[in-house]
Parts: C-alpha cells; sequence; structure tokens
C-alpha cells in the first residue's frame, strides 16, 4: 500500500514537471508578435570578454539611434555569449535562433566563430544571419552562405596599406608574431601581400595560441637582424606579449595588428607604454578621424556609455556598422519579413551603408567593400594614447585586387617571403 | 572468472568469520554456514529461483525492472515527440551525449575511486579520430574512410589511449591520480592546439557530421536524440551490469581497502586498468556523438575548461548511482543555456557557479544525495505522523 501511495506521489512530481515545461513552450509560442526578435551574440568570456562588451555596446547604440522602433516595429534584442570557441558560438546561435526565434541573428565575434555560425546559416535557410564583428576571409569568401552578410570589411583588408607605411618607416625586414587562427592569417595575408611585392622580406613567423600566457620562447626566437615586429594579437594577449617583452629587455619597434593597438591596448599602463608611441597599424577606424559623422559617432558613444572606453573600440564600431545595417535594411523594407525574408535580403543587397567613416556596399558573396586607415600612436594633451590618421584607403576589395583566379585564402605558410 | 569470484566470496566469508570471533563472537567461526531459511543467493547476488519455470529474461525483468524504470524510458521516448526541435537536440541530445561521457567518470570514481579528468581527453580523442578518418571540412586531412571502418577504429583508438593513460595513473592515488590525469589532458589539449598535420591546430577539424545511413540523416533532431539515448541507455545498462558482476565487486572492492583484494589474490593494477578500458569505451561513445552533435571538434573541447566541466557534471549528479551522471548533464546544459536569461548578461556565470556551489554545499552527494534525503525525511516523518502523504 506504502508502495503504491508512494509510486502515486512520484508520478504526480513527474507529471507536474512535464507539464510545467509544456506551459514554457505554449508561452514562448504565444510570444511571438509584433516585434522584430534580433539576437545578439558577442564574447562575453574568455580572451575578448573586454572587446564583446564594447562590442555591445556598438550593437545597442545603433539601436537606440533609432529610439528602439523600425518602421512601426519594435526591436527586441536577446543577447547571448560565447567564449571565442566555435562551439560555443553554434549554440549560443541555435538557442537564439531556434528556442528565442529571432527573425535576424547579429553575430559573432572571432573568426573561426564567423566561419562556424556561417556553416550553421545554411541550415535555417528562413533566418537573415548579420556578421558581428568577426573578420576571417573564408567566412564570406570559401562556400558562401546565401543568407550570411558581412557589412564590414575582413582582417586583410584592414591592413591593405600598411606593408607600404612599414616600408616608408624603413623597415625592410620584419618578423611576424601572430595568433594561430583564421583571422591573424587574415590580417597577416593583408599585410604581406603589400610588403612582399614591394620588396620587404618575412623571415619567421611565430604562431602562438590564442589565449597563450607565456610568451617567452617566441620573444627567445626573434632575431637580431629585423627591424620591427608585427604583432598580431588582440585584447589580453597583447597586454601579455607587452609585459613580457619589456621584461625581456626587448626594444624593436612593433607594427600592431588591427586588434593589437585598439583601445584595450591603449590603456595598457606598464613601463613599456612609452613605447608604443610611434606604432603604425592598420584597422577599419582611427580614434582621429577628421570627419563630422565620426566624432558624432564617438560622441554619442562617450555619452551613452561613460563606463567605456575613452573612444569606441573597433569591436563597438563594427557591431554597430553591422546593427545599423540590419536596420537600415528592415527600414528598406518597412518591416516587412515575410517569404523567407526574401526582400529584406533583397534590400541588404543593394543597400549603400552610410557608417562613421564612409560608404560600404556589398559583393555578390555579401561581403563589404568599404574602408581601412593607416594610423599611428600618438599622445594628446592629457596624455590619453591615440591612432591618428596616417591615411585613408577607400574601396578596398576582398581579393586586395587580385584575380579570382591568383587569389588564395591566407594561411600559416602563405603568402611566403623569407 | 565467476568461479574465481565464488572461491573469493567464499574466502571473504572465511576470513569475515574468523575477524569476527576475537570480539565478542556473535557468530562461531565453526558454523559458517547461513541459516537455512533465507533463499540461496547466487554468485550476483540474487535470489536463485530456479524453483519456478518462468523464462529466466522474464524473471529478470521482474526482478529489476521497477514501474519507475517504465516511467523515465516512457518520459525520454516520448520526449522528442513533446519537444522542439531546440529541446531535443540542444538540450536533450547534448545532455545524453555528455551524460554518457560524465558516466565514465561516475565508473571509475563512483566504483574505482579514480578520479581522472582525462576522461573528456578519451573522449575528444574519439571525436578527432572520427573527423581525421572519416569526412571533415579540411579535405588535406581528412581520409574520407566509409563510416563502419571509422566508427570501430575511433573508439578502438580511444580505449588503447584510455588503457595507456590508466596505466599510467593507476600507481598514484587519490590527489596524484587527479593531477596526474590532468596533466595528460592538457598535454593533448597542446597537441592538438599546435599540431598542424593530424589535428590542423587551433582551428580544429570543422563539418563533421553523422553519415547517411538506411536513406535517414542522422543528424536530424529527432533521429540523433534516439541515437544518442540508445547509446547512453547502454552505457548505462553496461555500468548497471558491471557494478553487479564479479569484476565490478572486485572493483569495489579494490576501492575500499586495496591491500586486502591484493592479498586475496586480485591483480589491483589489472583491474585499475581494465576499468579504465572499460571508462574509455564510454567515454569514446560518448565523445563519438559529441563531435557529430557539435559539428566540429576544435582543442577547445578537450581543454581545461571541458574536461573540469565534466567533473562538475558527475558531481553534480551525484556519483553514488550511474543515473546521477544524466541528471547532473540534464542541469548543466540547462544552467548553460538559459542562465543568460534569467540574470544580467555579464554575470551569468556567477549563476552557474552559486548553483554549483549551493548543491555541493548542501548535498555532497549531488542531486541524487539530495533526492534520497528528502525521500527519508518523508518517509520518517509519515511515520512519526502515522498520516499517509499528500
Amino acid at each position: 500500500m506504502k508502495q503504491s501511495r508512494r509510486m502515486f506521489t512520484r508520478t504526480l512530481a513527474a507529471v507536474a514537471v512535464v507539464g510545467a515545461f509544456g506551459a514554457t513552450l505554449a508561452g514562448g509560442a504565444l510570444a511571438q508578435g509584433q516585434p522584430v526578435k534580433i539576437g545578439l551574440l558577442a564574447t562575453l568570456e574568455g580572451p575578448f570578454a573586454a572587446g564583446g562588451q564594447d562590442g555591445m555596446r556598438g550593437a545597442e547604440m545603433a539601436v537606440r539611434e533609432r529610439g528602439g522602433m523600425v518602421a512601426g516595429r519594435k526591436i527586441e534584442i536577446i543577447k547571448a555569449s560565447s567564449d571565442a570557441k566555435p562551439d560555443v558560438a553554434v549554440n549560443a546561435t541555435r538557442k537564439l535562433v531556434e528556442q528565442d526565434k529571432v527573425d535576424i541573428m547579429v553575430g559573432p565575434l572571432s573568426g573561426s566563430e564567423g566561419i562556424a555560425v556561417k556553416d550553421y546559416s545554411k541550415t535555417q535557410p528562413n533566418i537573415t544571419f548579420i556578421n558581428g564583428s568577426s573578420g576571417a576571409q573564408a567566412t564570406t569568401l570559401v562556400n558562401p552562405s546565401t543568407n550570411f552578410f558581412r557589412f564590414n570589411t575582413d582582417g586583410a583588408q584592414w591592413m591593405v596599406g600598411l606593408g607600404e607605411e612599414a616600408l616608408k618607416k624603413g623597415y625592410k625586414r620584419v618578423m611576424v608574431i601572430a595568433e594561430d587562427y583564421a583571422f591573424p592569417y587574415s590580417q597577416v595575408q593583408g599585410f604581406m601581400t603589400e610588403y612582399c611585392r614591394l620588396g620587404g622580406k618575412v623571415p619567421i613567423k611565430a604562431w602562438v595560441p590564442l589565449g597563450g600566457k607565456d610568451y617567452s620562447s617566441v620573444i627567445a626566437r626573434i632575431p637580431k637582424d629585423v627591424d620591427a615586429l608585427l604583432v598580431v594579437l588582440g585584447g589580453a594577449d597583447a597586454v601579455n606579449f607587452l609585459n613580457q617583452y619589456e621584461q625581456a629587455g626587448g626594444d624593436k619597434p612593433m607594427i600592431g595588428g588591427s586588434i593589437t593597438v585598439s583601445q584595450d591596448v591603449l590603456n595598457y599602463k606598464g613601463k613599456r607604454r612609452e613605447s608604443l608611441l610611434g606604432t603604425i597599424s592598420a584597422g577599419p577606424i582611427a580614434d582621429a578621424f577628421d570627419s563630422p559623422d565620426w566624432k558624432k559617432f564617438v560622441a554619442d558613444y562617450k555619452k551613452q556609455f561613460p563606463d567605456g572606453y575613452p573612444s569606441p573600440s573597433l569591436f563597438a564600431f563594427v557591431y554597430y556598422t553591422n546593427m545599423k545595417a540590419a536596420l537600415d535594411g528592415l527600414e528598406a523594407v518597412k518591416g516587412d519579413l515575410s517569404d523567407g525574408q526574401k526582400k529584406y535580403r533583397e534590400a541588404l543587397q543593394k543597400m549603400t551603408l552610410k557608417t562613421p567613416v564612409g560608404d560600404v556596399r556589398l559583393d555578390e558573396n555579401r561581403q563589404a567593400i568599404g574602408t581601412a586607415f593607416i594610423t599611428e600612436v600618438t599622445k594628446d594633451a592629457q596624455g590619453n594614447f591615440f591612432n591618428r590618421v596616417v591615411r585613408k584607403v577607400d574601396n578596398t576589395p576582398q581579393m586586395l585586387g587580385m584575380k579570382k583566379e591568383e587569389f588564395k585564402v591566407g594561411t600559416r605558410d602563405y603568402p611566403d617571403c623569407p | 572468472m565467476s568461479a574465481v569470484w565464488r572461491k573469493a566470496a567464499n574466502l571473504d566469508d572465511a576470513t569475515r568469520g574468523i575477524a569476527r570471533t576475537p570480539w565478542g563472537g556473535r557468530r562461531r567461526a565453526s558454523t559458517p554456514s547461513r541459516p537455512a531459511a533465507t533463499p540461496r543467493m547466487t554468485a550476483e547476488g540474487l535470489p536463485d529461483y530456479s524453483d519456478q519455470d518462468a523464462p529466466t529474461w522474464l524473471k529478470w525483468i521482474w526482478q529489476h525492472v521497477s514501474a519507475r524504470h517504465v516511467f523515465v524510458l516512457a518520459l525520454v521516448l516520448v520526449y522528442p515527440w513533446v519537444a522542439s526541435p531546440f529541446f531535443t537536440f540542444q538540450i536533450g541530445a547534448q545532455s545524453l551525449a555528455l551524460g554518457l561521457i560524465a558516466l565514465s567518470l561516475t565508473f571509475l570514481a563512483g566504483y574505482g575511486g579514480m578520479v581522472s579528468l582525462a576522461q573528456m581527453t578519451v573522449a575528444g580523442i574519439a571525436g578527432y579520430m572520427v573527423a581525421i578518418f572519416g569526412a571533415s571540412g579540411t579535405e588535406e586531412i581528412s581520409l574520407n574512410w566509409p563510416w563502419w571502418i571509422v566508427l570501430p577504429m575511433a573508439v578502438a583508438i580511444a580505449v588503447a589511449c584510455a588503457t595507456a593513460i590508466g596505466w599510467l595513473s593507476v600507481r598514484t592515488e587519490g590527489i596524484y591520480t587527479i593531477m596526474i590525469t590532468l596533466a595528460i589532458g592538457t598535454a593533448f589539449y597542446y597537441l592538438a592546439l599546435q599540431n598542424y598535420s593530424i589535428f590542423n591546430g587551433f582551428q580544429g577539424l570543422q563539418k563533421v557530421y553523422p553519415p547517411t545511413f538506411l536513406g535517414i540523416d542522422w543528424r536530424q533532431p529527432v533521429v540523433f536524440y534516439h541515437l544518442a539515448l540508445a547509446c547512453s541507455l547502454g552505457g548505462y545498462l553496461l555500468v548497471k551490469y558491471l557494478v553487479r558482476a564479479p569484476f565490478g565487486v572486485a572493483l569495489q572492492g579494490i576501492r575500499d581497502n586495496p591491500r586486502r583484494m591484493n592479498s586475496l589474490g586480485y591483480n589491483v593494477t589489472a583491474h585499475r586498468v581494465a576499468a579504465y578500458a572499460v571508462a574509455g569505451a564510454l567515454a569514446a561513445v560518448g565523445g563519438v556523438l559529441l563531435v557529430w552533435y557539435n559539428g566540429l571538434i576544435t582543442p577547445g573541447s578537450v581543454g581545461t575548461s571541458w574536461m573540469i566541466n565534466i567533473l562538475i557534471i558527475a558531481v553534480l549528479g551525484g556519483m553514488r548511482h550511474p543515473i546521477g551522471s544524466f541528471i547532473g548533464a540534464v542541469v548543466f546544459v540547462l544552467l548553460q543555456n538559459f542562465a543568460i536569461d534569467l540574470v544580467e548578461r555579464e554575470r551569468f556565470n556567477l549563476l552557474i557557479g552559486a548553483v554549483f556551489l549551493a548543491i555541493v554545499l548542501f548535498s555532497p552527494d549531488g542531486l541524487l544525495g539530495l533526492w534520497s534525503r528528502l525521500r527519508a525525511r518523508l518517509a520518517a516523518a509519515r511515520d512519526r505522523d502515522g498520516m499517509p502523504p499528500t
């Protein structure tokens, strides 16, 4: 008797649990109504946590600019986080798309994540995916997905012009120190394609793991006869490298990748801080770019996020650009996402996006053709470091001006000019 | 094997008899046989119903399957037809795959007393082997062999690696086992991260999908869920069977007192290494499921965070019963997915940590311990009040 009673309570409890589950599912279905749901994915954990947070700020700016409404439809942002690992990024994206039922997806942040999310986007043909800030070339170049759009230029495009600038500074031999994944490969390719063509030499490339803590073996390998180091490390990694290079007594000038000397590194407090002065780098933004649109963008950022950086980071800018594209596209079709979002995608494809640094249009792979800057680290009157604009490079295409037949996606070994 | 066990059991009985006589002698050593009233026990410790004439399997089912089992089985079978594809795939299938890997740790730690952090490494090795011998997005590395060669090979290689890991670590105890398996796991992580000819470095191998077999796409949520369920159920039943079998009982003996088992004539090292091999097989199957689930494998999947996550899952659920690892996996996956909806976005890892801390603090046996204590308290309350439960 007791036995069966216990059995009964157990069954009751289990039924209650199942019922609760069902109720949540039904609730989820009912909530789908008028607002447009946009999923927003960035890295709030791992090596790019600071960048991911700033990326979220940038995306929020784009939404606030429109007062949270587009064509009479409310914009609802649902956020998710990853830690720069592709499997985590796909899990987070899948949750946003399949569970939270977002209409448009904006993200992810880093290169390998972008490739994985692009692969996933093929299984969800009714959702439009817009990149966050991931900059691997392969995302839109190899096996592109028809519903994945990228309104930011990729890692290689950002570096165009830097090779020439390095030679102007008299750097004839350069050692490459870069993280070992898709995005730095692109960055190094963007630099080396031009640098090698103009006669520069890269005798040695050191690829270090992402999130690595110990750079002593790399520092020991730096040859005496190189003129400068091309350092393509992001966020915490770059600061770690700078610390250790300082302790090892290094004195070579640095050439930075696009995320090496962004705001999080410029705020670096170590002794070698001063030696950052004069570092040239290239990227899609420049703090001190002298145009009214950019100044307004910076002022808005500072006003909205007093706890943010002194100037928006690359991540904030690129997330802003992509989120703005998503919203401008919605405006263009008056919020009409019917018919598998067909009209919306056509609008995105045809649109010329106005960004704070210039116009962006898409090529046939849904990849941005846009602007890059060559910058140099300089100190302002208050002692804050900022990137002075040396030169602006417009309309850089993804293949760096090469023909489709001769272009190859950058790898660890390509390009090569020892 | 079972003959050896029987001999040992008798030996064990005899030693117990001798051991007891010095203090008080509740049972005299001269009458070691049990009173005739209790049913004769077989080696596996089951009552022997050989006088009844039902088929053996039916008796076995009657013996082992209760309404609770049927209910849970029905629930997990019906679940994918009720839940959304997201809940089937990302919550259900992922929990089952992770649960299977955690089960291998539960088997090792709960029944063998060896806490190995390298279970995720073994799973990762199997996953990498599937990607390397089978098909992936990196054509220069993947060999594109048919799946019916790839799968046994992947599992066999992973089991061989698990055996080797066991061989290295069985001579250590407690915290040293944890350290050495952590070291092995980290070494494999860096190998995968920095080797480009086989493991493709940081990028890992993408587009590793289950084969299309019998005209079925095995990555469809419902299909994949059932595949994971079948594997997990198989693993669960294997562990349930093993811990009652002579091997498992000997293993538990070794856990409790290795020196005594050694003096009884058991090869302690061999038993422990064999336990690593069995756990390796479970982890390998879980690893294959996980790589198919993710569709890719990167060094991040075998990094320290995942090695520890497996331990968290096992501890969360409770190590005293194999079902604990699956309960732990479900809780873990739900937290990972939905914690961000509950608290502020920058703080959601805090919630995961807090839940884990709370469970370990209030119930060292994990969720299973919580459940059994709750049951004991309810029963006590019922006995005290003499009232039926509501």
